[in-house]
């Protein structure tokens, strides 16, 4: 007999397991259903049946937990969109503290960040007049919050820890060491770069569990694409915010201008990098990735586009007018077919076989080599014939640098295209790359100033 | 003979709401009783039952608690609220008229036989 109840017992188990599984029954819902299942059983040995028949009659007579989820989506059709819940109402204690205790990190990050992008005024310093000292340092002020609350969700070692404030404090001599004028060319320079090279300590922090690992810095390329589209849409949301503060207080003829562009607008934009890493952290699992998706769309209109400029350049056949700017739009043009190329990549199933989507993939990428290329000859033409200087050198640079990764790129997905190389090739050889990103960002911000004579 | 699904689904509500009328109960005696109430003619299945009372409580005709009575598992009871019994009441309305319409039709004007015969399953 207790043998028979300890089978039972089992098969609800499994059936309970069944259905958790399914996302339109909450742990309530299951409950109450167990127990119909057990009344039902509990009827049925009453008038003779054995447990194991009678838990078959049971179930047989509700019918499939398809039928069954399909009734309860209809009343519960909101279970059938993801919530990212930010706070508790998770099933398991665990996950709730956890939770938690995230939630109180970010809080103290986030106003950790908006507190210091304010400390410099208490040494005088001010956005209007000190931009000099705002481009470079902005990064600088904020993302070690971000950092910070990444190495304490990955419980970073204590020499990882070092390694961090190490390189944010040779990034603070990057940026103050150098007396630079505000007007020259190394500040803007420097605030464009300083960033990126933080954002790569960042990204040391994010992957302190398992620093060599190519599969965790795939991880922090994914991160990096959803961190982006989480801030473009709080920018958004603190667009709106900005709207009706000035507004609401300009009707009863209150002037916030003061206000937003002093506190509003630099606190909310430092607390916001945090809060985004923070929400992408969070919903890791809960919401689809949003960068992917967009990649899949943009990648053949984006081809469409650079073949349309091949064709018409080839028929117009008069050369590219290059000017001051063309470099850096150039530049951009490859950072924009680089970023779809990573993002594609970062969500290919890696043991999908290839398909019309990697052929496009490889046309893009072509295209782009195509197009760089015959900007290139013009500028080097161009840098030959007045010299150089630090802005022509960093964009040359950094089209170099794209640009060799492009090639290799298109060399592999060729591979790919041709069953000769495996996808895995691809995506090793865009992990491996990150330093050299890193590392060309840390030497215009450190060797450029003095290489230019501090232009 | 089995009732229609059309028929089963909407004659479902004041159907739950009349059985909770009586007393606080739970899924599974709630489909006992309506097997009961009806010879076993009206086939209610779970996925019909339990959305349904959870749709109730949203609209908030019944109130839900976790509760174990002596000598039983722990069950989650219905129980009717006011505006639920409001509902019922309206719905009876309703269906009172519904009832007499259709009696009155089959039946014919002053005549107990009816007009029409309806024809019985296959072979009339």
């Amino acid at each position: 007999m207790t043998n028979g109840q300890d089978e039972l017992e089992a098969q609800f188990a499994q059936w309970r397991q069944y259905v958790q599984r399914r996302r339109e029954l909450r742990k309530s819902d299951a409950e109450e259903l167990e127990d119909h299942l057990r009344s039902s059983v509990d009827e049925l040995v009453a008038v003779g049946l054995r447990a194991d028949e009678a838990f078959l009659v049971a179930v047989k007579r509700m019918g499939s937990l398809d039928d069954l989820s399909r009734e309860f989506a209809r009343e519960h059709s909101e279970r059938l969109w993801k919530q990212l819940v930010l706070t508790g109402e998770t099933d398991s204690p665990v996950a709730d503290t956890r939770s938690r205790r995230d939630l109180l990190a970010i809080v103290i990050c986030a106003i950790g960040a908006a507190a210091s992008i304010k400390v410099p005024e208490l040494f005088g310093m001010s956005f209007d007049n000190d931009p000099a000292f705002y481009g470079p340092n902005a990064g600088l002020l904020v993302l070690p919050w971000l950092a910070a609350f990444l190495a304490w969700r990955r419980h970073a070692t204590k020499a990882l820890i070092g390694v961090l404030l190490a390189l944010f404090a040779l990034g603070a001599v990057a940026a103050n060491a150098y007396s630079l004028t505000g007007d020259s060319q190394s500040v803007v320079l420097s605030s464009i770069h300083l960033p990126i090279a933080l954002w790569f300590v960042v990204g040391l922090a994010y992957v302190a569990d398992d620093v060599r690992s190519p599969r965790r810095r795939m991880d922090f390329i994914r991160f990096t694409g959803e961190w982006f589209v989480y801030y473009v849409l709080i920018a958004l949301g603190g667009g709106v915010l900005t709207a009706f503060t000035v507004g609401t207080f300009g009707a009863i003829g209150i002037s916030p201008e003061g206000f937003v562009t002093q506190w509003l607008v630099p606190c909310g934009a430092a607390a916001a990098v945090v809060v985004a890493g923070w929400l992408v952290e969070a919903k890791q699992s809960v919401v689809e990735n949003i960068a992917p998706v967009l990649t899949r769309l943009f990648t053949p209109l984006f081809t469409a586009v650079l073949l349309a400029f091949l064709i018409a350049f080839g028929l117009t056949g008069d050369g590219i007018d290059v000017e001051r700017e063309a470099l850096i739009l150039f530049d951009l043009l490859l950072v924009v077919v680089l970023g779809l190329l990573l993002y594609t990549i970062s969500a290919r199933d890696p043991l999908a076989p290839p398909g019309l989507f990697d052929k496009l993939q490889l046309a893009l990428v072509v295209s782009a080599l195509a197009i760089d290329v015959l900007v290139l000859l013009e500028i080097t033409g161009r840098i030959t014939e007045y010299g150089t200087s630090p802005n022509k050198a960093a964009a040359l640079g950094e089209n170099v640098i794209l640009l060799a990764n492009l090639a290799w790129s298109a060399w592999l997905a060729l591979g790919l295209v041709r069953r000769r190389t495996p996808f895995a090739a691809l995506e090793r050889w865009q992990t491996a790359y990150l330093p050299v990103y890193a590392a060309w960002a840390w030497i215009v911000v450190l060797i450029f100033p003095p290489l230019f004579n501090y232009l | 003979m089995k009732v229609a699904k059309d028929l089963v689904a909407a004659s479902a509500t004041p159907m739950v709401l009349g059985i909770l009328a009586e007393a606080d109960s739970y899924g599974y005696a709630i489909l006992r009783r309506i097997n009961e109430l009806s010879g076993g003619e009206l086939d209610w299945t779970e996925g019909l039952l339990y959305p349904l009372l959870h749709r109730l409580e949203r609209l908030g005709y019944t109130e839900s608690s976790w509760q174990s009575v002596a000598g039983e598992r722990r069950r989650k009871y219905y129980r009717i609220t006011r505006s639920g019994l409001a509902e019922l009441a309206e719905q009876r309305r309703q269906w009172d008229t519904v009832v007499d319409a259709l009696k009155e039709i089959w039946r014919g004007p002053g005549d107990s036989t009816p007009l029409i015969t309806i024809p019985l399953g296959g072979h009339a």
